[in-house]
């Protein structure tokens, strides 16, 4: 939330904290078309919530997307949207933020999306670490385009292109990610646990930086029993926390008792934690909040005037300037 | 070389030698400068470029640039460089063959004789130290090369520079090309003050000492030209009464992107276009701006889009193969109707093809490009001074139609320096405030006016403005719709846009008569070389006429009209046509050229077509001997 500067009346203050005030319902938009079960919802809900709790001004507020199934979910926000074209979904959000560094920037992309056509974006915004919020929608496998095998799909995952198996390891977005120069802020969810899938979401927009969150989800139409033996015990996750991680409430604590005590600034201990898919880690496994932002770097402060421009126009103007003879250089 | 008159002998040079000097009046010259890369005969040249300028002769230099950055020295293909035309009026372009080298050695020579850039019988100054050099082979090779070229008529003077210019530092290379200046600066009458404050200027950055040295190195080359060569020219010069700036079409493109109150461009190094990039990098933090190097040439569209999205028209600079990574891109903004503008200074395609040398081969890539309809605003600057004020055209399209303009400048345009009349900044180039006003209720995001196909933009942070914008089929309230009708009235919408920009164009100036035998038809670059020899043939009465384009999408009204009151009409290119004397070229499987296709689809005149892609700039002596060509 930006806060405003200038001094405004008690009566005018009460006015704009009802207009800035917004329920839940304020940022919801349309029906969405996902299946049912699909672990796109949750993640709609968890972010429509952080939205409210955060007071967010829709109209201050992008989601940025790409192509795929996860990429709808701009059409689901009542803030501005852009859903772009396939793989994109990065750079678009970076140009945004650099041009309006007052707006809050979410980026929502897929395994296919984000891993496979998109992945040059994808190094390449872990190192600019722009104040953008990522969330890659992992379900392991291409669901718009009717189940083909994706980078993150196990070995031997049958689908349309490899219908005796896939043939390749899964590619690991965390270890890539932690991989990164400029790496900033890692985490991991489930979409069965909303809980901490919201607290991760708001860690991650919190965080001053570029925030990757995988966020393992299930495909309820392609691969329906493919996330089961995890979520059907307990003790297949590993949850970290931390005093500057996540706070596990005593709920949860009785649930899923496999956990750690994880410092998100031990860099060795997190790619430790990241190689493993089973028990799979949910939690922050990387936090490094002292990182440049590029658009910190970049953007301009200064207002710019049509002053400015014209003195700077003209002083380069005079680099290359051949005056008459007898004219003054002025 | 054909002086007017001889004008008198020259008196003695100071030191004592006697040569007899023979002063020649000309109305203009071609010189070059060559050496191995590194040895700065681009520097000699561009200054060389700026003495003329400031002394009031009209001037156009190109750069002769290796495409290898470090070629072998003393190889054939490694002539790095500058060609300056002087002119005693203003020059429109390269010109034709060469009239005066000065090289450093005979192996960059040999490059250029054999790549027909030089005159028949034209004046070589040569740097001699190779006839002595401890190698045999060079020595040999350099006397060879000095026979053949003597025995083909050249007039090659032998220049001990390595020798004269150790009289002032230990190593040459640092220097020569300043003794080199200093020569033609006598060669060419040339004022040796102005010189001497145009070398202050080049090496301003550099230390005082430098600064001296080189102009010790230009004074002693004037000197020992003037004492020892048997020849002078003077070309008469026009004072000019207003200021001028010299830069080549890239500097200009990235002044522009300043002029136009951009804030962002997003590029992927590329040649020939990254010395735009190189040139805004360093000027445009100076007012705010940023120049943001994106992972490749997809991003840096996509970054410029997102930055456009957010309310900040953005420019990407590229070149052709960058040109083809963006295409997806551009179809996004075209769809979303996001401004944007693309620079795209073309070089020789396909693929990688001739990443340094210049072509328009591009012309219905980015025309048709991207799938589907994309329609798209296609401007191509026809002149340096066109390229500086292109983009802010360009911004101003971008942002009142909501659409991608794309400015078609090419490797000639880039590497060309010519002087024009000094921009006087007008606020009004400006963009204006973002608007971050309320949108007023019930207002749609793309509500269309069915007259125009135009919709008012709403802008991140415009209160109820929220809507996602799409590159999925939309509606008026940017849902994502499948319904037919639906589809049919966003493509209207978009494609109505090109016809209103239409309504607002001025139809095109045609150079010379209204009517005549011929029209020759033109766009970008080729404009100096075409109208040069349009002018010769209307010197000498005949009824030939030009037309150049600058909106080449959409096209200007008017031009029916006037293609309606020429017997013949023919379009020169720098691109890929079939020569319809092949063969089994007939008129059933004739590929035109670019420009003549378009012409023909549009007006359904017989237009004809001339165009070669040899990678240089046109001459006009080419568009000469076409145009006889076509009148016979």
């Amino acid at each position: 939330m930006k806060v405003a500067t200038q001094t405004i009346s008690a009566s005018e203050c009460l006015l704009r904290m009802y207009d800035e005030h917004h329920e839940i319902e304020d940022y919801q938009k349309g029906v969405p078309r996902w299946c049912t079960g699909c672990g796109d919802n949750a993640i709609l809900t968890a972010v429509q919530r952080l939205c409210r709790d955060e007071g967010l001004l829709p109209e201050k507020t992008v989601f940025v997307s790409g192509i795929g199934c996860s990429s709808r979910l701009p059409h689901y926000m009542n803030t501005y949207g852009f859903h772009g074209i396939h793989g994109r979904a990065l750079p678009v959000a970076e140009g945004a933020k650099l041009a309006r560094p007052d707006l809050d920037v979410f980026v929502n992309t897929g395994d296919g999306d984000c891993c496979s056509i998109g992945a040059a974006h994808w190094i390449h915004a872990v190192r600019y670490n722009m104040d953008l919020t990522m969330m890659l929608h992992d379900n392991q496998i291409y669901g718009l385009t009717k189940k083909q095998a994706s980078p993150t799909s196990p070995i031997g995952t049958k689908s349309n292109t490899t219908p005796r198996g896939s043939y390749l390891e899964a590619l690991n977005p965390l270890t890539v990610t932690l991989g990164i120069s400029n790496v900033s802020f890692v985490a991991q969810v489930v979409d069965w646990i909303p809980e901490v899938l919201y607290q991760v979401i708001s860690a991650a927009f919190h965080h001053k930086g570029f925030s990757f969150i995988r966020i393992v989800q299930r495909c309820p139409e392609w691969l329906p029993k493919q996330m089961d033996p995890w979520m059907h015990d307990p003790q297949r996750v590993l949850l970290l926390h931390h005093e500057n991680g996540l706070e596990i409430s005593p709920a949860l604590a009785k649930v899923y008792t496999k956990m750690e005590e994880h410092d998100p600034a031990n860099m060795n201990r997190a790619r430790e934690i990241a190689s493993s898919d089973d028990p799979i880690p949910v939690g922050i496994l990387y936090r490094d909040d002292d990182i440049p932002c590029y658009e910190d770097v970049r953007h301009d402060s200064r207002l710019r005037t049509a002053e400015m421009v014209k003195n700077g126009l003209n002083a380069e103007l005079d680099k290359f300037t051949v005056w008459p003879e007898g004219a003054t250089h002025a | 070389m054909a002086p007017d008159d001889i004008i008198k002998p020259n008196k003695p040079a100071a030191n004592g030698n006697h040569v007899n000097r023979v002063s020649a009046r000309l109305k203009e010259h071609i010189v070059e400068i060559i050496s191995d890369s590194g040895e700065g005969a681009q520097k000699c040249g561009q200054s060389f470029g700026s003495i003329v300028a400031r002394m009031g002769h009209g001037v156009w230099t190109v750069e002769i640039i290796p495409a290898e950055i470090r070629p072998p020295a003393r190889s054939v293909a490694g002539a790095s460089g500058n060609r300056i035309r002087i002119g005693e009026k203003r020059v429109t372009n390269g010109g034709n063959e060469t009239d005066l080298v000065v090289a450093f050695n005979e192996q960059v020579l040999l490059g250029r004789v054999r790549s027909n850039e030089l005159k028949q019988g034209c004046t070589i100054l040569l740097e001699s130290m190779w006839r002595d050099d401890p190698n045999l082979s060079i020595r040999s090779s350099y006397v060879e090369t000095y026979k053949q070229l003597v025995a083909a008529g050249y007039r090659v003077y032998e220049i001990p520079m390595e020798e004269e210019c150790h009289k002032h530092v230990t190593d040459s290379r640092r220097g020569k090309n300043m003794f080199a200046l200093g020569m033609l600066c006598s060669c060419y009458s040339l004022d040796l003050q102005v010189a001497r404050d145009q070398v202050a200027l080049t090496f301003g950055k550099k230390s005082e000492k430098v600064i001296n040295t080189n102009i010790e190195l230009l004074e002693a080359g004037f000197a020992w030209a003037e004492a020892n060569l048997d020849f002078r020219y003077e070309i008469p010069s026009s004072k000019t009464t207003e200021p001028q700036i010299v830069v080549n079409g890239n500097t200009a493109l990235a002044l522009g992107v300043l002029a136009s109150g951009m804030e962002i461009c997003a590029m992927y190094p590329i040649t020939p276009a990254t010395s735009a990039s190189h040139y805004l990098s360093d000027a445009f933090e100076k007012v705010g701006g940023v120049v943001h190097q994106a992972e490749d040439e997809i991003a840096a569209c996509a970054f410029a889009i997102g930055a456009s999205y957010a309310g900040k028209c953005t420019v990407t600079i590229t070149s052709g193969p960058g040109y083809s990574l963006k295409q997806e891109a551009i179809g996004l903004a075209v769809m979303g109707e996001i401004p944007l503008v693309v620079v795209n200074v073309m070089r020789g395609g396909p693929s990688t093809g001739q990443p340094t040398k210049t072509e328009q081969g591009d012309l219905m890539t980015t025309i048709f490009g991207s799938h589907g309809d994309a329609p798209k605003v296609v401007i191509a600057p026809g002149t340096i001074e066109e390229c500086f004020y292109s983009v802010i055209t360009a911004r101003k399209i971008a942002e009142t139609f909501n659409m991608v303009v794309v400015i078609l400048s090419d490797a000639n345009l880039a590497t060309s320096q010519a002087p024009f009349t000094r921009p006087s900044f007008d606020e009004a180039w400006l963009a204006p405030p973002i608007d971050q006003s309320a949108v007023p209720a019930g207002a749609k995001p793309y509500d269309w006016d069915p007259k125009t196909g135009l919709a008012r933009r709403f802008i991140p942070g415009q209160p109820g403005g929220m809507h996602t914008l799409t590159g999925l089929a939309h509606d008026v309230n940017s849902h994502v719709a499948y319904d037919p009708e639906i589809n049919q009235q966003g493509m209207r919408a978009r494609s109505l846009k090109l016809a209103a920009l239409q309504k607002t164009l001025l139809p095109p100036t045609v150079f010379g008569d209204p009517t005549g035998d011929l029209l020759v038809i033109g766009w970008g670059s080729t404009k100096g070389a075409i109208e040069e020899a349009v002018e010769e043939f209307r010197e000498e009465g005949k009824r030939i006429s030009s037309l150049h384009l600058t909106f080449i999408q959409p096209m200007p009204p008017g031009i029916k009209e006037i293609l309606a009151g020429f017997k013949k009409i023919i379009t020169i290119e720098n691109n890929w046509s079939d020569d319809p004397n092949d063969e089994i070229i007939d008129e059933t499987n004739r590929r035109y050229s670019a420009l003549a296709m378009l012409l023909r689809s549009r007006y359904l005149f017989d237009i004809d077509c001339w165009s070669e892609c040899r990678g240089t700039p046109l001459k006009p002596n080419t568009v000469r001997r076409v145009i006889l060509e076509a009148l016979s």
